[in-house]
């Protein structure tokens, strides 16, 4: 509110001094604007219509844009059994492992945020620092002795090791911007410090949650690495599944980038309904400065 | 009777006025076993294999023998030192021009205007879609026979080129991805940050007939530094250790000449292609240590930076 007035009198104060000036800038602004969207749809665009069209239109210089779309890519990809295989297995992953870091992470976060453990926070946060080829040779060879490798527990623990730090990261900026006094009052109320946390913080902090909650669930259904090593024939998410595709499919560009926007596609909805949500998470801490 | 009934509620109540005493550490205990079990057990296991010559198989017998991983890839100028020089030029490379594309970004959706929050979203698609879908788009973009990145070329009478096809071009290519997929964030958390300043320096040095260059730099800029400074940790850090899109364009080995061998695909590399688990190993004690000493020199003048 008080910003967009400030700003408003901004504009007027220059209005007022150079009102030919300030349309030649806004028009300028609005082209850039334009350009800005192009530049970072184009390509996505651009995905997706190839995933419509035949591999003779995907040759063909001439029908850059204007093609008659197809869906024998989409048909191709999905055709085939595994595929939705693939699909349920990143999303059992994402939950699962988004599930359990909430679980940990959350109480976490509030005891570092409330009780100021910057040591154990920074134990946490290095875990975003190591490279996460360093786990994949040690936790390999136990996960291999133990017989769990190609299962669904592997997937989800190696996952947890981004998760958890991503949501105490949030959780934790969150739980620092919350007034103290709230705490201090259900105390007096006859709570205790548990009763407190339960039953009036976290009620309180549902959108932080869903914050950690949705970026978590994004960086593990995008996750690589982790389930290029670790999962099994059975147990494969989609982008190790896909880049499996392209490794014997390499010239069917349709079928790849139908393949490629079927995992992307469940992203861009989240994105496009939780941009508030995605936005505070990416921005969590940056601002307090 | 009255009495055991007593006992137990005492009881309860006992254990749960410790529960409530000691929740500091109950709360923060699990995530800090999980991490640090998660953590301290390979970076044991990965200090104990960098002094060895375990090969070939985890469970083949290993003998120490000391430094040498480390005298063998420090010395090693064909692989680890080209890698070393790939890894820092793609990271601050690509990150000098996301901060500068970023900001200006920016400041051109700073102000309010109608299509604001659809601008927005549109610009959060590239770095929330899955890298490994973005990293096929993009072969497919740059294929050299077939790609929309030569047809536009040919529009504007450019020749075509070779893009990831040829090892001089790979890298720049590369990075080319990647400041197209990681603008866009920093642009995100650089306007959050624009919009939660106060107008009033602004406004101050507006009156006091400073320029919008000079408004900008001298007060703007300034006042944006915290938020910089996150959002360049951040990003170095991922940068750092980029590995979907290097993976699915080049492979193994960073393809044919080892163009997009950077120290995160060279030691996935000799950990499951040569098995080489001691050299591996050296040279993630190495990288781990470098990415310790960026970090280090990116927050030590500012007390208490967070990651």
């Amino acid at each position: 509110m008080s910003a967009q007035t400030m700003t408003r009198s901004a504009d007027e104060v220059a209005k007022r001094r150079r009102p030919g000036r300030l349309k030649a800038y806004n028009s300028f602004r609005g082209v850039m604007i334009v350009a800005v969207v192009l530049i970072f749809l184009l390509p996505l665009v651009w995905m997706v219509m190839a995933s419509f069209k035949t591999n003779v239109d995907i040759h063909d210089t001439t029908k850059s844009f204007i093609f008659t779309p197809i869906l024998d890519n989409y048909s191709h990809v999905l055709g085939n059994d595994s595929y939705l295989n693939f699909v349920w297995n990143s999303f059992w992953v994402a939950f699962c492992a988004t599930g359990i870091s909430l679980l940990i992470g959350v109480p976490a976060a509030y005891s570092m945020s409330r009780f100021n453990m910057q040591k154990s926070a920074l134990l946490v946060l290095l875990a975003r620092i190591i490279p996460g080829v360093s786990l994949l040779v040690p936790w390999y060879y136990v996960f291999a002795n133990l017989g769990w490798v190609g299962g669904y527990g592997v997937l989800i623990i190696s996952h947890m090791f981004i998760l958890i730090p991503i949501s105490v990261y949030i959780m934790m900026s969150f739980f620092d911007s919350m007034p103290l006094e709230l705490e201090e009052a259900s105390l007096v109320d006859g709570l205790t410090p548990i009763g407190a946390f339960l039953r009036i913080l976290l009620p309180l902090s549902v959108p932080g949650i869903a914050t950690a909650g949705i970026l978590s669930f994004i960086f593990s259904w995008n996750n690589f690495m982790f389930a290029l090593v670790l999962s099994g024939s059975n147990t494969k998410t989609l982008p190790v599944a896909v880049f499996d595709f392209v490794s014997y499919a390499s010239i069917d560009w349709g079928a790849i980038m139908a393949a490629a926007c079927i995992m992307t596609l469940p992203i861009i909805v989240v994105a496009l309904f939780a941009q508030k949500y995605i936005v505070s998470g990416l921005t969590a801490g940056a601002t307090k400065g | 009777m009255t009495t055991t009934s007593l006992n137990r509620s005492s009881g309860t109540e006992r254990v749960s006025r410790w529960v409530n005493d000691h929740r500091k550490w109950i709360f923060a205990a699990p995530a800090m076993i999980f991490t640090a079990i998660l953590i301290g057990f390979p970076i044991g296991w990965t200090i104990y294999l960098s002094v060895t010559d375990a090969k070939g198989s985890v469970r083949a017998p290993a003998d120490f023998i000391g430094i040498e991983n480390y005298i063998d890839v420090l010395t090693d100028v064909d692989r680890f030192w080209p890698a070393v020089m790939r890894t820092g030029v793609f990271t601050f490379g690509a990150l000098a021009v996301e901060l500068v594309a970023g900001m200006a970004i920016a400041l051109l959706l700073w102000r309010p205007f109608k299509a604001q929050k659809w601008v927005r979203v549109a610009i959060l698609l590239p770095f929330v879609a899955t890298p490994v879908a973005i990293a096929m788009m993009w072969r497919l973009i740059f294929d050299p026979n077939i790609g929309f990145a030569n047809r536009v070329l040919s529009w504007v009478g450019v020749p075509p080129q070779p893009w990831f096809s040829e090892p001089a071009t790979t890298l720049p290519t590369l990075m080319f991805v990647d400041i197209w997929e990681f603008t866009p964030m920093i642009a995100i958390i650089l306007l959050a940050g624009l919009t939660s300043l106060s107008d009033e320096p602004d406004e101050a040095a507006r009156i006091d007939g400073a320029n919008a260059w000079q408004r900008f730099w001298y007060v703007t800029l300034p006042l944006l530094r915290p938020v910089v400074l996150v959002a360049v940790l951040l990003r170095s850090i991922d940068a750092l250790k980029t590995f979907d899109l290097l993976y699915v364009v080049k492979g193994q080995g960073g393809g044919s000449f080892h163009e997009a061998e950077t120290l995160n695909i060279y030691v996935y590399g000799l950990s499951f292609k040569y098995n080489d688990f001691g050299t591996a190993s050296a040279v993630l004690i190495i990288f781990f240590l470098m990415i310790l000493v960026v970090m280090w020199l990116l927050t030590f003048r500012r007390k208490g930076a967070k990651l």
